[in-house]
């Protein structure tokens, strides 16, 4: 490989700095250290320097976070320490929605517009903003100050939610839920170091004596490993150190626990496929990209029980052989990634990551990696290639990660919420977590109850309560408006009407009427709310976040968003009638022909909301009009 | 002691395509069984001489058991899999892919096979509405990850813009891009491992880009032309055939092929002189060419002026 390098010039000294602080200092002048004697003679760059690719997006996020955008000078130091060529660099940085890549504002308010704020008034604070910091930002803005609308936060239960981003001397990322134009104005006025303007009652409503998952929440204090560990934390670590590998994957095959990130892939299965492969070494990664609109589940359970996630994910690495684990986390959390490097920290220092935990043979240490601003690197082989250094493009499969994943290696991958029911299953025994639920649906699930509801939030319920059980635990519809509709399962989830209120929230229930639980997301939108505006949301969601690798996803997307647009105008091409046969013809070459998950499901919510007839129908125009 | 490495015999899976029975050899693709079968599968993003990125979908087939359907190019044949090159599921789907493509990027200059397909399959790329009028600037060099003009859906988004010409070589006309990746891979690894253009940016706004889209002189760019050799759409063209395209005087009923030797280096890559009216206006080479793959450097590639230089002086058109 024959870099072209230094076009870009030279990085500030501070963007240097960012750099080295991620990468180590540069051994040689080569790679941009001091010239000195001896060094000018050493180049380590080749295979070392390449070796170091996963750093890539550590170190743009660092000069993102010192300059507000990645400036060529940056890109080109960067891009001298890792071997790595600049137009492939680019191209990552390019992909993700919190890195810029030409000058930009130091300070950038990102204002939640999706699906669950939408029904709480997200446009009305968008409004607000407009009048408080003029038009949000396009390519170009350079502002001191600037806001750009955002996919959903994961703060959904809070009705309203903000991330301020900002760069310079001393960086750093804030949440605001519930937001408000004054409360968004008090934080940047208050400089660096102001506190996180969260609502420390962020509400987790199912009541303590059922709570399993969410056990250690407002229990043992997250800060604390001491604390943890006073409330029973690892023990389960332990016991799982005394069954031995092939004791927990039977444990967990009994349990018939199914991953709860999406795809409901028996967990059992996986540990077992990556803890039997002769490939070595293995890798486990939590997937905590947390990205669904709608969801906000994982984030909780981070916050509240950080270090629950750490011991269930030394227990998954334990089980599968692996000895590092990674986890991944969205760009957008940045108090929960704060609070997983401290319990990371915390129980590296009590032995508990490192070598020899708990005094035995096993070692195993976690790597915490903060993705930036893309909804698609949380599909699996995406997440590999973001770890990586490369663009999180999914991979087509087969292989599957079990035979080549990070790295190429053995990979076991699972959402946070399934590692929280791997405590929970050595805690009682595969049979008897088996013995809740239902046969194929075992075990409790966590519902992201929000939208109109009374009480929204976070609720554990154990599968087969039906969706209007856990609406009536909600408190039902706010103000005891009618139901109009209940998205299940997200933005790649799908619509289901009053009829469903009956179906219990399991995943043979909920498949059989053709809808998913997907990843939790209960959002309901009473008679008030009109469909048409939170699935042109939906479309442009999709149309935003398809990594555009493939055809039928990358102009789609695009195609559907266009044509829904024409529908709530009532401007079809053609006949009604016409458009919805185009509408399904787009739909199906998407979940026919792509690649991953996302262009497969990104008509699923617009084609279910068609069969309910809350869209394409003689009424939804009329609904429209009235408004 | 002399070794000799023979390659393990291959063992032979049964597998059944469109209803009947065939043998191919642990490693086949889908798409060279299907070819072994006499079935013509359309490709866009395939190349022998590169890896398969099967991004294109359009050579997509049904196998049995699979939840969606599979690309031919990259999936390789399993024993006792059956395999559907021509159900309506596959039907739908390639008129799908082909009319989205066309319906967003200018395929008038891809290959005669493009078009065949698109009648075989009756793709319809005006289905999606008129086509909308290029934005002015290229918009879409700055365009920011995840996020984009909300849609009126009265024309249809395309990737329309003006080409890039920035030296003397080949010009760049994106509006002309399906995004088949191959002009990466045969800048980096699969041949040139120069890699001066990666893609950059995401969803439909994802683009060949240099870095920072720095004009090619400014990139790492050395003008090998591989990228051109394998860029099915016209998309990447040499200067001299944009021009001639411009000016309308390019005729390839006109144009002769000569097969020959690059002067330069002892490797000794095969050319092929396309020639016009007594003048050479571009360069290629044959993919199945042993050595090369079809892939050459700067100098067979663009290095012919010196035998268009007459006698009397003057010069051959470019
Ligand atoms: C577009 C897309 C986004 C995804 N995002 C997430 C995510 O944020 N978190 C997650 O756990 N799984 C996500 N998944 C599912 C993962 O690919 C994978 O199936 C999951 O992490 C496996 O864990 P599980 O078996 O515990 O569910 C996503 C899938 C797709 C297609
Ligand atoms: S389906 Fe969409 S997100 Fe997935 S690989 Fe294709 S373009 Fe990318
Ligand atoms: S001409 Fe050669 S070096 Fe330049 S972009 Fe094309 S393949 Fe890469
Ligand atoms: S420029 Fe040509 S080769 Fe490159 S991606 Fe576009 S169509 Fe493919
Ligand atoms: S935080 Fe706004 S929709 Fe989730
Ligand atoms: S040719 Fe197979 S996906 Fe493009």
């Amino acid at each position: 490989m024959d870099l072209r390098l230094g076009v870009g010039g030279p990085p500030t000294s501070a963007e240097k700095a960012a750099v080295d602080a991620v990468l180590g200092d540069p051994e040689s002048s080569w790679l941009g250290g001091e010239r000195t004697a001896a060094g000018g003679h050493i180049a380590r760059g080749g295979h070392s320097a390449r070796a170091q690719r996963h750093l890539l997006l550590p170190a743009l996020q660092a000069v993102q976070a010192s300059s507000g955008w990645v400036t060529p000078g940056a890109l080109d130091y960067v891009c001298t320490r890792l071997t790595i060529p600049p137009a492939e660099a680019y191209g990552v940085a390019a992909f993700y929605s919190l890195l810029r890549t030409e000058p930009a504002a130091t300070t950038v308010v990102h204002v939640c517009d999706d699906i669950a704020c939408r029904c709480q008034g997200a446009e009305a604070l968008c409004a607000e903003m407009e009048k408080r910091f003029g038009p949000p930002s396009e390519p170009g803005d350079t502002r001191a100050v600037s806001w750009v609308r955002s996919p959903c936060l994961g703060r959904c239960e809070q009705g309203s939610a903000a991330l301020i981003q900002r760069a310079g001397q001393s960086p750093e990322m804030l949440s605001i839920a519930p937001a408000s134009v004054a409360k968004i104005e008090h934080a940047l006025g208050n400089g660096n170091g102001s506190k996180p303007l969260l609502d420390p009652t962020s509400p987790v409503r199912t009541d303590p004596a059922h709570r399993r998952l969410l056990r250690q929440v407002d229990v043992a204090n997250p800060g604390s490993l001491s604390s943890y560990r006073a409330h029973g934390g690892y023990q389960m670590l332990r016991r799982a150190l005394d069954m031995g590998p092939q004791g927990i994957i039977r444990e967990i095959k009994e349990a018939n626990l199914l991953g709860r990130g999406g795809a409901a892939f028996p967990t059992g299965l996986k540990w077992e496929s990556v803890a039997n492969n002769p490939v070595r070494p293995h890798y486990f990664i939590c997937n905590a990209d947390e990205s669904e609109p709608g969801t906000f589940k994982d984030r909780v359970l981070i916050e509240r029980d950080p270090f629950g996630v750490v011991e269930a994910l030394t227990i998954a690495g334990y089980a599968t052989g692996a000895e590092r684990g990674y986890i991944y986390i969205r760009g957008e959390y940045p108090e929960a990634a704060e609070r997983l490097c401290e319990a990371i920290e915390q129980a590296r220092t009590q032995g508990l990551l490192g070598a020899s935990i708990m005094g035995s043979e096993f070692h195993f240490d976690i790597e915490l990696h903060r993705g930036a601003g893309a909804y698609i690197a949380g599909e699996e082989t995406a997440l590999f290639n973001s770890i990586e250094g490369h663009r999180p493009e999914p991979r087509n499969k087969p292989p599957f990660p079990t035979q080549a994943g990070l790295f190429a290696k053995p990979t076991g991958v699972n959402n946070v919420e399934t590692l929280a029911n791997v405590l929970e299953i050595l805690r009682i025994g595969g049979a008897a977590f088996a013995e809740l639920g239902t046969p194929t649906s075992t075990g409790t699930r966590l519902f992201c109850v929000s939208g109109c509801v009374e009480r929204p939030g976070l609720y554990e319920l154990e599968f087969g309560a039906t969706l209007g059980e856990l609406i009536a635990m909600a408190g039902g519809v706010s103000g005891g408006r009618p139901l109009q509709t209940v998205l299940l399962g997200g933005a790649a989830g799908s619509f289901v009407g009053p009829a469903a209120l009956g179906t219990p929230l399991t995943f043979e229930s909920v498949r059989a009427i053709g809808a998913t639980l997907g990843s939790g997301v209960v959002l309901v939108l009473d008679d008030t709310i009109d469909v048409t505006d939170i699935l042109r949301r939906i479309a442009q969601f999709f149309r935003d976040e398809s990594c555009g690798q493939c055809v039928p996803c990358r102009v789609g997307t695009v195609r559907q968003e266009e044509l829904l647009a024409r529908m709530i105008s009532r401007r079809p091409l053609g006949s009604p009638e016409r458009e919805l046969a185009l509408l399904m013809d787009i739909g199906g070459v998407m979940r026919d022909a792509s690649i991953c998950g996302l262009g497969q499901t990104a008509a699923a919510a617009v084609q279910s909301a068609v069969s309910l007839g809350l869209i394409g129908g003689p009424s939804d125009g009329d609904r429209v009009a009235q408004q | 002691m002399s070794v000799t490495f023979v390659a393990a015999p291959k063992r032979l899976l049964t597998m059944t395509v469109d209803g009947q029975t065939i043998k191919v050899p642990e490693g086949t693709t889908l798409l060279q069984a299907c070819q072994q079968r006499g079935i013509d599968t359309p490709t866009l993003c395939y190349l022998e001489n590169l890896t398969p990125v099967n991004v294109c979908r359009v050579c997509v087939v049904e196998v049995e058991g699979s939840r969606t359907l599979v690309p031919a190019c990259s999936r390789k044949a399993e024993d006792g899999m059956v395999v559907k090159s021509d159900s309506d599921r596959v039907r739908a789907s390639r008129k799908g892919v082909l009319e989205l493509l066309a319906s967003s990027v200018d395929l008038s200059l891809a290959s005669p096979e493009v078009h065949q397909w698109m009648e075989r399959y009756g793709a319809e790329p005006d289905r999606f509405g008129p086509s909308s009028a290029p934005p002015p600037g290229n918009p879409r060099d700055r365009a920011r990850p995840g996020e984009h003009v909300p849609a009126d859906g009265l024309a249809a988004a395309t990737v329309s813009q003006p080409a890039k010409l920035d030296n003397d070589t080949y010009i760049r006309d994106y509006s002309r891009c399906i995004l088949c990746y191959k002009c990466v891979e045969a800048c980096g690894v699969d041949a040139q491992n120069t890699f001066a253009i990666a893609v950059a940016g995401r969803g439909f706004e994802a683009r060949i880009s240099t870095e920072f889209d720095v004009p090619l002189p400014d990139s790492a760019c050395v003008y090998c032309g591989n990228c051109i050799g394998v860029c099915p759409t016209g998309a990447l063209m040499f200067k001299s055939e944009f021009d001639m395209r411009n000016a309308g005087t390019w005729d390839e009923s006109k144009q002769t092929i000569t097969t020959t030797i690059c002067p330069y280096c002892g490797v000794g890559c095969n050319l092929e002189l396309h020639v016009q009216d007594n003048s050479i206006v571009k360069v290629t080479s044959p993919l199945d060419h042993d050595i090369t793959r079809g892939h050459l450097c700067v100098k067979g590639r663009f290095g012919y002026q010196f035998v268009q230089h007459r006698s009397d002086g003057s010069e051959a058109q470019q």
